[in-house]
């Protein structure tokens, strides 16, 4: 019996599913995080209140308290006077490091565009941490990122959470703790790429068939290993008396063979991997709702959602946000309905959740400026958003979407304290940051040389140059 | 809701006004080097500025609005674009910008996008509602080192509102090498070779046709050479080839423009660039940076703005608002954004002046602010409904209660 026991728990070791044990792991750690009072501030915490000339406490990487409270003697003072605080910002929409710059073509490492179900590759074992996008967005005030594959492929992969730290790798900038996301992708491109090569699916009908495909074969992985996990558990609780032979053991707790494709689907089916889906047209996202409800999974974020604004109750309704653009439409037919009241009227509806996303190198820059964007239309449609709700697009909502909610996205004591502060208000073309906090740590400060990181590839380049 | 004005334009039934008259009261007048503590009364009618003057109440006008100390400014330009040359980017049929796949093997300057312009495009007025009057219809780079002309077109929905110059295409970026030969050599090598027959008779011509050699002396004469390219090194080479063939010339892109800023200045040759342009995104860009256009500006170099959108191409006044925040003086700024490309390019003086067109904007805030936007458009005098397929979409969709259905909301 103790030799079965112990093959047993060998059994564990080598044959449990990976999901239970974190492969890949975070190695980011951060510096001891300054002990610093913001003063006379305008802040936004980001989970929809605005404190005026108000204080901000951080300590140990942590927000300690906005608005009043006591500080240690010694703690250093930043008289933030005219200035505004906001949670530090986060796309939920990136190809930074699988799309770098520069782009050329063997940095092209977005799509695994050789099948259009590729859940088995993962975006952050294509990430380059050398990017100079992550310090350019940096700059802009983004503190927290999801990286994606492209949306070539009905399921693209993984996505993964980055701490926006510059590291050599992407481990040393893993959001430690973040669920991974699985990137999805209805409509033109998928069914684009493989129609183009006669090749399944080449119609929206194919997208929908190809998804169900795909879940129910993960719906049977899932019920596998729940067999073989429960069938272990009880033969762990085997007495003496009526254990069986090793050999029958072994049987009947033989795992079901690894699966780095369903592993991935079965993540997102258990609710442990988020689900981000790429669909533009109003009567898609409806479809994709109710695929989600057969196979009982929960649509975390449909991704760049045109025509979000049709639906917007619905999607409240289901508890999925929106993240979207504040102004793109056009560049194909199922982006043809774009309007720039789109954020705005997600965020409408009770249980609504509007996000601000980039899918861009430009737009990760400058997250205030697209939400200001979005936020006068709203107001110009008579929505009446004032700063404190706009900036929950790009803080609060954008980290519940990532499942980061209960540590970053909002200003609320025991967070991690990732902050910006601006030179003023941050919904305007002139709004600069001027120093970006990632668990109270300065990583980034305006015109310090010493404190605006460079990648590797920009270093030397053009050391010839007369400045 | 200062955008809800529009409909409190007075309407005076007035026998004695000036015919197709509209005063607009009370502006702040933007970029136009007058003293900006005073607000002005601006004057239209037949089309045109007729006058503007601190208090022009007595005129008996058709109509009337009152700015009421908003900003007022010229018709924004909306870059280089494809506006009513592309309605859907991804539906080929509808893009008509290009020039490319072609049989003959030749070069065609001769090429002229206007052919297929439409004004009835939907982003066209999408475009207008922003507050943008007019644009330069790009022939965008095919496979040919010269992809073409087009020309400045106003964005009043005209099919024949085009103005100015003709405007030629040239590509000697590296994308063009890409394309052509596999080198930006390449691209020199048969623009030279084009441009050498010029000086032969039409039946000895071996790379265009005699109708292109006829665009190409016309542009040579008449128009201005627009030239993509952003490497510093690209950039040189372009102004000497613009010296030796007697070219004017502008450089488009320029994401190293501000390395060679004196070069640029010496040669008087502008610089049409995306003021967001900030990465490495080729080895073209490694010196792309944010304050090019103010490091350009202050070595005396014109700088213009384009964002290579089409669809989106309203975001330009982003571009520009940017720009300013990385140190462009905000009235050099306006100016790129209202009557410098019309100077640029030979169209309608487009300064707010009497005798200017008046293609105007009331604006509700700072026109390079993206906390702004367009209040009300007057393009030819007339003031424009504001309404696009988008804005019906909003009202489509606005409604909490959709009724019978939103397919019986019909905002018209």
């Amino acid at each position: 019996m103790r030799n079965k026991c112990r093959l047993l728990a060998m059994l564990a070791v080598f044959m449990t599913p990976a999901a239970t044990a974190e492969v890949f792991p975070s190695t980011y750690t951060p510096r001891d995080g300054q002990s610093l009072l913001f003063q006379n501030a305008t802040i936004l915490t980001g989970d929809g209140k605005r404190v005026n000339n108000a204080s901000l406490f951080i300590s140990d990487g942590r927000i300690e308290w906005v608005g009043e409270g006591s500080t240690p003697s010694d703690t250093a003072v930043i008289n933030a006077e005219g200035k505004w605080i906001t949670p530090g910002l986060i796309d939920v929409h990136s190809h930074l490091g699988v799309y770098p710059s520069p782009g050329v073509a063997a940095h092209s490492d977005g799509n695994e565009a050789t099948a259009p179900v590729t859940a088995e590759v993962w975006a952050e074992h294509s990430v380059w941490p050398q990017d100079p996008g992550f310090s350019r967005a940096l700059a802009g005030g983004v503190t927290a990122m999801q990286i994606l594959p492209g949306s070539a492929n009905l399921f693209g992969g993984r996505g993964v959470t980055l701490k926006n730290v510059p590291s050599l790798s992407y481990q040393g900038m893993k959001f430690p703790g973040a669920p991974h996301g699985l990137k999805m992708a209805c409509g033109e491109n998928p069914k684009r790429v493989y129609g183009n090569r006669k090749q399944a699916p080449s119609t929206r009908m194919g997208n929908v068939a190809a998804y169900r495909s795909a879940w129910i074969k993960a719906q049977r992985y899932v019920d596998d290993w729940d067999r073989y996990e429960q069938a272990q558990a009880e033969a762990a609780d085997e007495t003496e008396e009526n254990a069986t032979s090793v050999a029958s053991a072994l049987l009947t707790t033989a795992p079901p063979k690894r699966d780095l494709e369903l592993e991935t689907l079965a993540g997102a089916l258990r609710g442990d991997i988020l689900v981000h889906m790429h669909c533009y047209r109003a009567d898609e996202m409806l479809t994709i709702l109710d695929m989600a409800n057969e196979f009982g999974y929960q649509v975390g974020t449909f991704h760049h959602g045109v025509e979000a604004y049709k639906i917007a109750n619905e999607l409240a309704e289901a508890g999925v946000c929106g993240a979207l653009w504040a102004d793109w439409w056009g560049f194909k037919i199922e982006a043809y309905d774009g309007i720039q009241e789109n954020i705005a009227l997600v965020d409408r509806p009770e249980g609504g959740c509007a996000i601000v996303h980039s899918d861009s190198g430009e737009g990760i820059q400058r997250l205030n400026q697209e939400a200001a964007k979005a936020m006068l239309r709203g107001n110009r449609a008579g929505l009446e958003i004032p700063p404190e709700r706009a900036i929950r697009w790009i803080t609060s909502n954008a980290a519940k979407s990532l499942g980061i909610d209960d540590q970053t996205g909002s200003l609320r004591p025991g967070m991690m304290a990732d902050i910006v502060l601006w030179n003023q208000n941050p919904f305007s073309v002139y709004a600069q940051a001027l120093q970006v906090y990632i668990d109270g740590v300065l990583t980034y400060e305006q015109g310090n040389p010493e404190l605006e990181p460079q990648s590797d590839f920009e270093l030397g380049q053009l050391v010839g140059v007369a400045p | 809701m200062k955008h809800l004005l529009l409909s409190a334009i007075l309407l005076l039934g007035n026998a004695s006004a000036l015919a197709e008259s509209l005063l607009i009261t009370d502006a702040r007048l933007m970029g136009q080097g007058l003293p900006t503590d005073v607000n002005y009364d601006i004057l239209v009618s037949g089309g045109v500025i007729n006058r503007i003057g601190e208090d022009l109440s007595e005129v008996a006008a058709n109509a009337v609005i009152d700015a009421t100390g908003r900003p007022v400014t010229g018709a924004f330009f909306a870059g280089i674009t494809a506006l009513g040359l592309n309605e859907i980017g991804m539906v080929s049929d509808t893009v008509d910008s290009r020039l490319a796949d072609l049989y003959t093997g030749l070069i065609h300057p001769e090429f002229d996008v206007r052919e297929a312009y439409n004004p009835h495009s939907s982003a066209i007025p999408v475009t207008r509602v922003e507050g943008y009057g007019y644009t330069l219809l790009a022939a965008s780079p095919g496979d040919r080192p010269l992809s073409g002309h087009g020309s400045l077109v106003r964005l009043d929905g005209g099919f024949n509102s085009f103005e100015g110059k003709p405007v030629m295409y040239a590509d000697v970026s590296g994308a063009s090498g890409d394309r052509l030969g596999g080198s930006r050599a390449a691209s020199w090598m048969l623009l030279n070779a084009i441009f050498s027959e010029l000086a032969i008779a039409d039946k000895d011509l071996k790379l265009i046709t005699a109708q292109g050699k006829s665009a190409l002396v016309d542009a040579k004469k008449n128009g201005i050479f627009i030239f993509s390219a952003h490497r510093a090194s690209d950039i040189v080479r372009t102004l000497e080839f613009i010296a030796e063939r007697g070219l004017k010339g502008v450089i488009s892109g320029g994401q190293e423009a501000w390395m060679v800023r004196e070069e640029l200045a010496a040669a008087e040759v502008p610089v049409i660039i995306n003021a967001l342009d900030n990465l490495p995104g080729s080895f073209d860009a490694l010196g792309a940076r944010l304050d090019n256009a103010a490091l350009l500006h202050d070595a005396g170099v014109t700088v213009l703005f384009t964002s290579g959108e089409t669809h989106n191409a309203r975001k330009l006044r982003q571009v520009a608002g940017n720009a300013v925040a990385h140190g462009l003086p905000h009235k050099t700024a306006m100016a790129a954004m209202t009557s410098l490309p019309a100077a640029l390019f030979g169209g309608l003086d487009r300064s707010v002046q009497s005798g200017s067109r008046a293609d105007l904007v009331i604006w509700s805030g700072d026109p390079l602010d993206v906390n702004s936007a367009a209040d009300t458009v007057i393009i030819g005098g007339k003031v424009d409904s504001m309404q696009s397929r988008q804005t019906y979409l909003l009202r489509r969709y606005l409604p909490e209660e959709p009724g019978q259905g939103r397919a019986y909301i019909n905002p018209q």
